[in-house]
């Protein structure tokens, strides 16, 4: 019998949770069938991406390490989508931010002193806006479509990025590895563990969520920004500025990217290298669209999607996976959340064969 | 085929909707050789019934009788293959090719024959419109002409207009009408949309009348009364209209525009040419023209919705200041209240819930604390203003797209009022909306006027114009007329004004203040 898609009266609640679980199974036995046909054990490369990364607690520690960045740079893309500001280079953000925080250690190699990390997260958030600033100020003054903008923009940050590393910021004692000087401690966030590398600057992500969720529902300016993603003409009518709407969405975006950036330099990684970024300007892209835009669904998605990347790099080592699986089942997980979301406010329905039985060509 | 037996014969046909039923056992027959009227208020299932008859969309249960055989319309090119011909409200035709090619995209034949049809159809049927005449060079008459000439082309036997008269001038109604009368009797049926009484009692043989998705009755429009089919229509009496005041008018202009002049971006947008508008406190000043003659342009620059740095200082002027050079937001805080014509997605979003529609444009009466929204206040805010404009809805949290067009109209209304404005701006106040509802709103507006406030409308509907304003402009190409005192002048004086002429031996019309 043949369906059709008839759009729901009201959005699903049911579906509106049913989607990512869903998302999920869907991705799930997708990607069960895919590593069945490239000859790979499948139960135990599930195990690996499911259950490993809780088997112990560093493991633990390491999930809420993917977790922050994540959950920062999401909530604040989520912003802007729900704007309609489509900013897909918090990569690119996220690499200036954590460029202009390292520029402190770099320059002051010796200095011990408290005001370090202080100094590094003002810089990191100001590197992040700053990148974005330039998609805002084309985007409102010429234009410039920012999908395109801010995507150029994360190539040439990382073109920055190789000078600095391979030119002025390389560290003299570093066998010519394209990488700066390992920071001194008091540029670093301490360990919340000993052993670990979980660090307290999973905080800022935990102080923004809380700062978002109020933002978006219960202050009069993340109502300005839903209004004007949701309708344009109601907004213009209303009086809110469409610029000012692009400016925030785009500076709340490369502030939370480039404070991921220096959380980053400032605590795993210890120092700026190539691979900074962990592709996380990208992978809280599918986090924000997971959490349905919704402060509270990012918190779970980012959630889901650290665990995916923790059990992504046991999965490299036990099942003998390339990392492109890993970001297959990612892929695939936005498809199917894609998918799925229609349902939310649409439905099928058969199409009834009708008690109207003889068709026109009967006639003429 | 015999006499009796109609051409289309509808039964029992039923279409629901998940909200509604629009069509509930509707039953119709049609005639050849006669005009039928479907008559409605808005919402009443005109649209859906006519949609159903061109094979637009299909019905739920019951059947179609075309000839006396029972027909199924998977698609409009079924319907047009029986001889089913539609004109819509809103023209399809290519604005940049000529007559005969938008013709010749649709009806098969060499272009110097169909051009030589066109014109014969013209001439018999009194639809006279130059076959090589490029579509926007003409009047919204003459595109109305293409589009009946083009289903006359493909042997027609039944031709459904949708509101053909709303969109124009009261000169070229008539001239329509004596169209429709030679078609109906060459022997075509015609199905006429309609809601407005007079037309359909002055040219229609047949009246259906639909009320709630259903077939209040089927009468003879010719010797029934306008009352009698308004109270078919609507189901009960219509409430009169308390007539003008005549309490003094404002000193000061609270809206004033000089010599406003706006050169249109679009190619097929209206320039707005030295138009000239005083609103005082106290009087209804209304803006009349078929529209798309700068109306949309016109309200955007009233509204602060778009503004034109070229425009002098004072051009525009709101309670005596200048406010050409301040947004939407700025020239409410100064007292100013506008509601659009459209209403989902500019008067109101049709995703969020009526509360929050209300913080769209009443935020700054107390209803943020440091930025932070008081949903409390906000709440009965919302509940007040569902109360006391009768608003139906399921609540403050009732996302504004699940109203029905006249009870977010109320909505929309009841909130601009609440912000207590001194001027206030209305494009098409009852549009869409239903016969009481409409009146309630006129009878508001009266009593804002009486209040001292000044009021400006923008309106298609000359009836409505006539019954509530003190002095009237007519748009036409973007050129405003003068003002004209409502009691002195006709809707012939306006119909002439509408399309581009100004009533030479009316001279003696008075121009008001």
């Amino acid at each position: 019998m043949p369906f059709k898609l008839q759009r729901r009266e009201h959005a699903s609640r049911l579906m509106l949770i049913a989607a990512p679980l869903s998302a999920v199974v869907l991705s799930t036995i997708v990607c069960s069938g895919l590593l069945f046909i490239l000859n790979k054990p499948v139960g135990q490369t599930l195990y690996s991406f499911f259950i490993a990364p809780f088997e112990n607690f560093y493991s633990i520690t390491e999930v809420f390490l993917k977790f922050g960045p994540l959950l920062l740079i999401a909530q604040a893309l989520a912003v802007g989508f729900r704007a309609k500001v489509w900013n897909i280079g918090a990569e690119g953000q996220m690499i200036v931010g954590a460029i202009a925080a390292s520029s402190v250690p770099v320059y002051f190699v010796d200095s011990t002193s408290d005001w370090l990390l202080p100094a590094m997260i003002i810089l990191g958030a100001l590197g992040g806006m700053a990148w974005a600033a330039i998609a805002a100020f084309l985007k409102t003054r010429f234009n410039a479509n920012e999908i395109l903008v801010t995507l150029m923009l994360t190539s040439i940050a990382l073109q920055l990025l190789y000078y600095l590393l391979l030119g002025p910021w390389k560290d003299p004692m570093g066998f010519n590895f394209p990488q700066t000087v390992m920071f001194q401690n008091e540029a670093l966030f301490e360990p919340l563990f000993s052993g670990v590398r979980l660090n307290t600057s999973i905080a800022i992500p935990i102080i923004f969520t809380i700062v978002i969720w109020l933002f978006m529902e219960r202050h009069f300016g993340g109502f300005k920004l839903v209004v004007g993603g949701l309708a344009p003409q109601a907004a213009t009518y209303a009086g809110f500025s469409a610029k000012k709407a692009v400016w925030v969405s785009l500076l709340l975006a490369g502030f939370a990217a480039g404070l991921a950036g220096m959380s980053e330099v400032a605590g795993p990684i210890g120092q700026l290298q190539r691979s900074v970024t962990s592709g996380y300007g990208y992978s809280a892209i599918i986090v924000a669209y997971l959490g349905a835009l919704n402060p509270l669904g990012i918190v779970f998605a980012a959630f889901f999607l650290a665990v995916l990347q923790i059990g992504g790099d046991v999965a490299l080592v036990s099942a003998n996976l390339p990392i492109s699986a890993v970001h297959v089942f990612q892929g695939l997980l936005l498809i199917f959340y894609l998918a799925v979301y229609t349902l939310v406010h649409y439905q099928f329905k058969p199409i009834r064969s009708a008690s109207l039985s003889a068709t026109s060509d009967h006639v003429t | 085929m015999s006499a009796n037996l109609p051409l289309l014969s509808l039964k029992n046909i039923t279409k629901r909707y998940p909200s509604v039923v629009a069509n509930d056992n509707i039953c119709l027959d049609v005639h050849a050789n006669s005009i039928h009227a479907v008559l409605g208020e808005n919402g009443a299932g005109k649209s859906t019934l006519m949609k159903l008859v061109y094979g637009l969309i299909q019905g739920d249960s019951g059947e179609m009788l075309w000839q006396g055989q029972r027909v199924q319309l998977r698609n409009p090119a079924a319907a047009r293959k029986l001889g089913i011909g539609m004109v819509f409200q809103h023209f399809s035709l290519f604005e940049t090719l000529s007559v005969v090619e938008n013709i010749s995209l649709t009806i098969p034949g060499p272009r110097h024959d169909l051009s030589q049809k066109i014109r014969e159809i013209g001439e018999r049927f009194q639809l006279t419109v130059n076959p090589d005449a490029s579509v926007h060079s003409l009047s919204v008459g003459e595109r109305q002409r293409v589009e009946i000439i083009r289903c006359l082309l493909q042997d027609l036997k039944l031709l459904i207009l949708d509101e053909p008269t709303s969109v124009l001038p009261p000169q070229h109604i008539s001239a329509l009408f004596k169209a429709l009368r030679k078609l109906r009797d060459s022997g075509v049926a015609i199905l006429f949309i309609s809601h407005k009484l007079e037309e359909i009692r002055e040219l229609c043989d047949t009246a259906t009348v639909l009320r709630g998705g259903k077939v209040a009755g089927t009468i003879d429009p010719t010797i029934t009364s306008t009352q009698e089919l308004a109270t078919l229509m609507i189901g009960h009496e219509v409430a009169s209209i308390q007539s003008r005041s005549d309490k003094p008018k404002s000193e000061q202009a609270l809206l004033q525009l000089e010599s406003v002049s706006v050169a249109s971006d679009d190619p097929f947008g209206t320039s707005l040419r030295d138009i000239n508008i005083q609103v005082h406190g106290g009087e209804i000043v209304g803006i009349a023209g078929v529209s798309g003659n700068g109306q949309a342009e016109l309200s955007r620059l009233i509204s602060g919705e778009q503004i034109d740095r070229n425009l002098a200082t004072n051009a525009i002027r709101m309670m005596g200041q200048p406010v050409t050079y301040l947004g939407a937001a700025q020239r409410r805080a100064l007292g100013f209240a506008f509601v659009p014509e459209e209403r989902l997605g500019r008067g109101a979003v049709p995703l969020m819930s009526l509360a929050q529609n209300t913080l769209l444009t009443t935020f700054d009466k107390g209803l943020l604390k440091g930025g932070f929204i008081q949903r409390k206040k906000l709440q009965s805010q919302t509940d007040e203003c569902i109360q006391e404009f009768d608003v139906r809805c399921g609540g403050v949290n009732a996302v504004a797209g699940s109203l029905s067009g006249g009870n977010l109209q109320k909505f929309i209304i009841g909130r601009e009022l609440m912000l207590s404005p001194k001027l206030l701006f209305v494009a098409q106040p009852t549009w869409g909306v239903d016969i009481g509802a409409a009146t309630a709103i006129r009878q508001r507006l009266l009593n804002l006027r009486d209040s001292g406030i000044a009021v400006l409308i923008v309106s298609e509907e000359l009836e409505e114009l006539f019954e509530i304003t003190d002095r009237l402009h007519v748009i036409n190409s973007g050129n405003l007329s003068p003002s004209l005192n409502t009691a002195d002048v006709t809707p012939n004086d306006i119909g002439e004004y509408m399309i581009g002429q100004s009533p030479g031996s009316k001279q003696e019309t008075r121009h008001a203040v």
